[in-house]
């Protein structure tokens, strides 16, 4: 159902009234933009010394900088969480009982435990271990970081590809297992490639979801993109105070740019998905649910088993 | 073990303002949430595009960010003296009401396209069609996106322990600071979050029992 449905075609009075709605609504619009503008000019956040300090190179130096640690920790734990949600997702399918359910266990744990908590405890347990860690101990902000990111977002990738896994038709599996091909075939040129080109879309929303939390290094005093910003300005005095409000803008500014790039690819990829007809149907480019089990938790192991019940 | 037992105090207090900030920051970012989706389907332009604006920005901007914001912009540009618990309030409601507001709208989407016309057809307005006609009947679709969104919330509202106020994260904080054994501390932290939000899921399941209706 479209939006327009929710109302007829406006007939002459309507249209006067939605005239009327229209500038009042553009009024109160530009009245609440006014009055921010107003009150940053108020308290001199608008005067140009402040917005000086963008020319200066060291100020550059310091947002790039940020910008590619930033990068640096979504590249690294987004690869890293791509192959361990993997991984995870493949165990949680295998007809060993232990190795489902240590699978199931781990997916199910790191879900549900905020990521900030998990960051932070691994963050202390690097530097109480300092010492014995060796390449992790050198830089323990980092990996806390990094390795807080994998877990947690691995966990929902697992689900997301065992999603794509259970969508695909079971005869498929049934003819790749009469055809002779053992598991690991039936998984790796079978059910994964469908799996994954099914889940594209949802698998980049949840990476947007990864980029937009390497923010939380913030909390843990590492210096990605906000903590490096938050210290710059801290270090800057302009009139007589630290222009946090102009440096703030800028930095929302450009977290709102990375994160856009990556939803529009989702979409896109979505769209393109839907155009094709064959194969298994291409998600939707939104965030995997939080709940647990609710991205179809019925699928159980993959083996070639006689008894399987035909899925609804 | 000892642990929990010895610091029972703050762990209460950790899990009651855990509690009470999800369900203050849910109940504000529900309301947000509805009213921006109804501006989002409505027939005045500048009041879509304002529905549109606010959930990129929210949606697109880290959580952290908007606790900064909170912090260092807004009581210095708008309103000076807000409490920290208000700050943290405001940070979460608005970040979490761009998700209710986009649950909504494709609840509303899903409402079978006879429902509206019958409603025009009987004379009904804008207003009237979205309050008495497609709300209700959207609510059973919303109903498990939200689970999941209020889920995100409880999770999310661990950053307000970063920023001081009391609530879980901030008991971890406080207790690891002290130098206490961090596996034990994150497994009872761990635990109350869980209690949290298994209650959640398993609250929204009763309510899609309850409204669920075959169509």
């Amino acid at each position: 159902m479209t939006a327009s449905v929710l109302y007829d075609a406006p007939g002459p009075k309507a249209r006067i009234r939605n005239r009327i709605y229209s500038v009042l609504g553009s009024l109160a619009l530009v009245g609440l933009l006014a009055f921010a503008v107003y009150r940053l000019d108020a308290k001199g956040q608008l005067d140009p010394k402040v917005w000086e300090i963008f020319n200066n190179a060291g100020v550059r130096t310091n947002i790039r900088d940020g910008v590619l640690t930033t990068l640096k920790v979504f590249a690294v734990a987004g690869a890293l969480s791509l192959i361990v949600g993997l991984l995870l997702a493949v165990a949680r399918l295998s007809e060993h009982r232990p190795v489902r359910w240590l699978a199931t266990g781990f997916i199910e744990l790191f879900r549900a435990v905020p990521l900030l908590i998990t960051i932070y405890a691994l963050w202390v347990l690097f530097l109480t271990y300092k010492q014995d860690l060796g390449v992790i101990g050198d830089n323990t902000a980092f990996w806390g970081l990094v390795v807080g990111l994998t877990v947690y977002n691995g966990s929902v990738q697992a689900e997301v590809f065992r999603a794509g896994i259970n969508a695909v038709p079971r005869g498929q599996v049934e003819a790749a297992y009469a055809l002779g091909l053992r598991k690991y075939q039936v998984m790796t040129t079978l059910l994964l490639p469908q799996a994954i080109r099914s889940m594209l879309p949802t698998m980049i929303s949840q990476l947007v979801v990864t980029l937009k939390d390497t923010s939380l290094g913030y909390v843990i005093t590492y210096t990605e993109l906000l903590f490096a910003t938050r210290t710059m300005a801290n270090n800057i005095i302009v009139n007589g105070e630290n222009p946090f409000t102009a440096v703030t803008i800028v930095v929302g500014a450009i977290y709102i740019a990375m994160c856009l790039a990556l939803s529009s690819l989702a979409t896109w990829i979505e769209r393109r998905g839907r155009r094709t007809k064959t194969g298994v149907a291409v998600a939707a480019a939104a965030e995997p649910a939080e709940a647990p089990g609710v991205l179809d938790a019925s699928g159980g192991p993959l083996g070639p088993t006689a008894d399987r019940e035909p899925r609804p | 073990m000892n642990v929990l037992l010895d610091h029972l105090a703050e762990f209460r207090e950790g899990f009651i303002g855990t509690v009470l900030l999800t369900l203050a920051s849910g109940l504000l970012a529900m309301t947000l949430g509805v009213v921006i989706a109804g501006f989002r389907v409505s027939p005045v332009p500048p009041l879509r595009m304002f529905g549109t604006a606010w959930v990129t920005l929210f949606r697109n901007t880290p959580l952290t960010l908007l606790f900064l914001i909170a912090w260092f912009v807004v009581p210095v540009i708008f309103v000076p003296g807000l409490s920290p618990w208000t700050k943290a309030l405001l940070a979460l409601s608005f970040y979490t009401s761009a998700f209710v507001c986009e649950a909504v709208r494709s609840g509303i989407n899903t409402v079978p396209l006879g429902q509206a016309e019958a409603a025009r057809s009987l004379g009904m307005t804008f207003t009237q069609t979205l309050r008495m006609i497609v709300l209700p009947q959207a609510t059973r679709t919303v109903i498990a996106p939200l689970s999941s969104i209020f889920i995100a919330l409880t999770k999310n509202s661990a950053i307000a322990g970063a920023f001081s106020v009391t609530e879980l994260f901030g008991v971890q904080k406080l207790l690891s600071d002290k130098g206490f054994p961090i596996t034990w501390i994150f497994l009872w932290v761990a635990l109350g979050y869980l209690v949290v939000t298994f209650s959640i899921s398993g609250l929204f399941r009763l309510l899609e029992r309850r409204l669920g209706v075959a169509r």
